[in-house]
C-alpha cells in the first residue's frame, strides 16, 4: 500500500530529527494528512507502528486529518475538494498522485483547471516532542 | 534530561526517503535539454531498451508530466502500476518503467510548477525501483522547476543533454550546460540529434565549452513509422546510430 511507503517517508524523517537534535527518545509525533490523498489512517497508523525504531518505540502518533480546499486562480473561488465526486478508479489516481486533480476536476464555478491546493494535499510531520 | 518540541514548521516527510529510494540504483542519467522537440524521449526510451539489450538492469522514468510520450515509443496500451508498500513500476521490453499516464490517463494534466514539484517528489518517494543498473530519466525541457528539483532531490544525477543542429537548440543548450557546470552537476555529454546537412557544428560548439561531445544520430524519417514497435525500432537508422554512442555513455566519466 502506498500508505507504508508514506510511513517510510515519515520514520525517516523523525529519524533525522532525532539525529539532529540528539534525542534519546521520542514522545510524540504529530502528523496532518491531507484529505486530497485519502490515506486510510489505520495502515498509516499500523504501518507506523511497524517501521518504528527503537528510540521510537514509547512514541504516540498523533494524526490529524485536514480538510482539502482548493482555491481557483482564475475567478478566486474557493470550495472544499468533498464537494467534488470522483468515481473509485480516480480516487486510486489522486491516491497516489494528489496533482491529477487537475485531469479530472475543474472549478465549480468558472470551470477552470487552473486552481491551487491551499491546504490538505498529503502528509506533513508537524512536530517531535522527545527527550534529550 | 528535559522535554524538547521541535519547530512548529511542518517537514515534507517525502523528501527524506527519496535517497533510500535509489540506493541499490548505479546509474541515474537525466535526458535533459534546453528546448523541446529535439527528440529526448525517443533518446531516453532507446538508450533504456539499447542498455536492456546490453544486459542492463534498466529503470525509465517519463519525469515530462505535462507532455509524456514514452508510452507512445514503446506501445503501451494500458499503463498499469502496481502498488505495495509503494508503486511498483511496470514491466515492459525487459525494463521497469514509470509514467504519469498511469494515473491521468489520456486527460490533459496542466500543471503549475508547484505542482509538478509535488508530482515528482511523490513519484521519487514512493517508487520501488529496486535494484538498477541505470534509471533513466526524460526529463522536460529547459531549466524549470523539475531540472531544479531533479538536481536538488537526486544526489547522484547526471545530465545526458540532446541538442539538434540548430544554433537555437544549442543557444538553449549552451544555458543549460553553463547551469550544471556552475551547480557542479556532471554531464555525461551531448548528443546532436536529428543530423541533416552541415550548418553549424555543435560538435566544435561543444567541445569549445568543455563538455564531452558523444556523437551524431541522423535525422530518420522511419522512426515515426515505428513508434510503438520496439524491434522495428531497433532496425532503424536512428537507434543503429544512437546504439553505437551507447558504449561512450556506459564507460562515460562524467565531466
Amino acid at each position: 500500500m502506498h500508505e507504508w511507503a508514506l510511513a517510510e517517508a515519515i520514520i525517516s524523517s523523525v529519524i533525522k530529527v532525532v539525529e539532529k537534535e540528539g534525542l534519546i527518545e521520542v514522545k510524540e509525533v504529530r502528523i496532518k494528512v491531507g484529505e486530497l490523498q485519502q490515506v486510510d489512517i489505520d495502515i498509516l497508523e499500523f504501518a507506523l507502528s511497524e517501521l518504528k525504531t527503537d528510540k521510537l518505540k514509547n512514541a504516540r502518533f498523533v494524526i490529524e486529518t485536514v480538510k482539502a480546499e482548493l482555491r481557483c486562480r482564475a475567478c478566486g473561488h474557493l470550495w472544499n475538494f468533498s464537494q467534488n465526486k470522483l468515481d473509485n478508479g480516480l480516487k486510486e489516481s489522486v491516491h497516489f498522485v494528489p496533482e491529477t486533480i487537475h485531469a479530472y476536476i475543474r472549478c465549480p464555478k468558472c470551470g477552470s483547471p487552473d486552481f491551487e491546493i491551499l491546504e490538505g494535499r498529503g502528509v506533513l510531520l508537524e512536530s517531535v516532542k522527545g527527550v534529550k | 534530561m528535559r522535554a524538547l518540541k521541535e519547530s512548529n514548521s511542518p517537514v515534507d516527510p517525502r523528501v527524506n526517503v527519496i535517497d533510500k529510494r535509489l540506493e541499490n540504483v548505479k546509474r541515474i542519467v537525466a535526458v535533459s535539454s534546453g528546448k523541446g522537440g529535439v527528440g529526448k524521449s525517443l533518446i531516453a526510451s532507446t538508450l533504456a531498451l539499447s542498455l536492456v539489450k546490453k544486459g542492463f538492469t534498466v529503470g525509465l522514468f517519463d519525469a515530462d508530466f505535462t507532455s509524456p510520450s514514452i508510452h507512445r515509443i514503446l506501445g503501451v496500451k494500458k499503463l498499469e502500476i502496481k502498488e505495495e508498500r509503494g508503486i511498483l513500476p511496470m514491466q515492459i521490453h525487459g525494463l521497469k518503467y514509470v509514467s504519469i499516464v498511469a494515473f491521468s490517463g489520456q486527460k490533459a494534466l496542466p500543471l503549475r510548477g508547484v505542482d509538478v514539484s509535488n508530482v515528482l517528489i511523490e513519484l521519487f518517494s514512493a517508487t520501488l525501483w529496486g535494484s538498477l543498473d541505470y534509471l533513466v530519466i526524460d526529463m522536460p525541457p529547459g531549466i524549470g522547476d523539475a531540472t531544479l528539483d531533479i538536481i536538488r532531490l537526486v544526489k547522484r544525477i547526471e545530465f545526458l543533454i540532446v541538442c539538434t543542429p540548430s544554433l537555437l537548440a544549442f543557444e538553449t543548450v549552451e544555458k543549460l550546460l553553463t547551469l550544471l557546470r556552475e551547480l557542479k552537476v556532471p554531464v555525461i555529454g551531448v548528443i546532436e540529434n536529428m543530423k541533416m546537412k552541415q550548418v553549424f557544428s555543435i560538435k566544435d560548439k561543444v567541445a569549445g565549452a568543455g563538455f564531452p561531445f558523444l556523437g551524431e544520430v541522423p535525422f530518420d524519417l522511419d522512426v515515426e513509422n515505428v513508434l510503438g514497435d520496439v524491434e522495428a525500432l531497433f532496425g532503424t537508422a536512428f537507434a543503429k546510430k544512437l546504439d553505437e554512442i551507447v558504449p561512450r555513455i556506459i564507460f562515460s566519466q562524467s565531466a
